[in-house]
């Protein structure tokens, strides 16, 4: 049993095998715990983090900017006007569920947007806040 | 209508530039669709020349105020694509410093009789969307007859 435990925590905590919004988020967890013991993403702390306004890119100025206040509903490109989907999984069921695609996208858009790479923690932070029931 | 006539003829005979310059492809990369229809349009590899792709495909970090980095895999792959498919007759009709498709001479001789204010509209907002006016570009038809300009900007 505690053999199966160690495959099975090991497994979740490798992002590249993640397929669904919970895996992803344990796997970024992990990955946090691992720098912060204790960690626990917050939906609050990725709320904020979401709309926050920062002086990188003026166009780009915020996760908001593209992605609408609202993660339920489709946002635009800021400067080609092009749809893009919801960002909530509640609303659009395909978020979230490849890993290499999240990295990806959260490579582009943390240095476009943020200046940085994102750590794990505001990554887990950020999906915590987008899976929110309410 | 006679004199509509004789302009279009002497169009034709001059050879001035048409939609023929966007080449239909062959064969479509499905991670050149993928990857360049994320943010915009998968503009048409013919109207840069090959050495304009290479250049902007060097530098995706920094494509037009946005990262829009790849996989190196990915990278080289786009690359190769867009230079098999890129302008072949009077390169340099199809090529900017800015690398801006908008600012080759091709493109602004085509869209010469576009008002400025047109641009600016908000169902336009930029030269860069060219579904706007072209409902069929994303399956790459800029056919003259099909173009749609939207409300006040069209001339005669």
């Amino acid at each position: 049993m505690k053999t199966l435990t160690l495959i099975l925590s090991l497994a979740v905590s490798a992002p590249v095998w993640a397929e669904t919004p919970a895996e992803l988020l344990a796997a970024y967890k992990a990955e946090a715990t691992q720098a912060q013991p204790g960690f626990t993403p917050s939906a609050e702390r990725g709320r904020q983090f979401f709309l926050a306004k920062r002086p990188v890119n003026d166009k780009m100025n915020s996760c908001a900017a593209c992605h609408t206040e609202n993660p339920r509903q489709a946002g635009s490109h800021v400067i080609t006007g092009k749809t893009i989907g919801a960002m909530a999984p509640a609303a659009n069921p395909e978020r979230f569920t490849s890993s290499a695609k999240v990295e990806k996208w959260f490579r582009r858009n943390c240095t476009e947007v943020v200046g940085r790479a994102c750590s794990a923690a505001e990554k887990a932070d950020f999906i915590q806040f987008l899976s929110a029931k309410a | 209508m006679n004199k509509s006539l004789l302009i279009l003829a002497l169009c034709a005979l001059s050879g001035l530039a048409r939609a023929d310059d966007v080449r239909p492809l062959g064969k479509v990369l499905p991670t050149w669709q993928n990857e360049c229809a994320a943010c915009h349009l998968a503009y048409p590899p013919s109207l840069l020349t090959a050495e304009d792709w290479k250049k902007m495909m060097s530098g995706l970090d920094r494509h037009f105020g946005a990262n829009a980095s790849l996989e190196p895999a990915d990278r080289a792959g786009i690359t190769t694509f867009l230079e098999q498919n890129a302008a072949r007759r009077k390169p340099e009709r199809h090529s900017a410093a800015s690398l801006r498709i908008t600012d080759t001479p091709w493109f602004q001789r085509e869209h010469r009789e576009v008002a400025s204010a047109t641009w600016k509209s908000s169902q336009v907002k930029s030269a860069a969307n060219c579904a706007a006016c072209h409902p069929g570009a994303a399956q790459g038809d800029f056919e003259e007859n099909r173009v749609r300009i939207p409300a006040a900007g069209r001339k005669g």
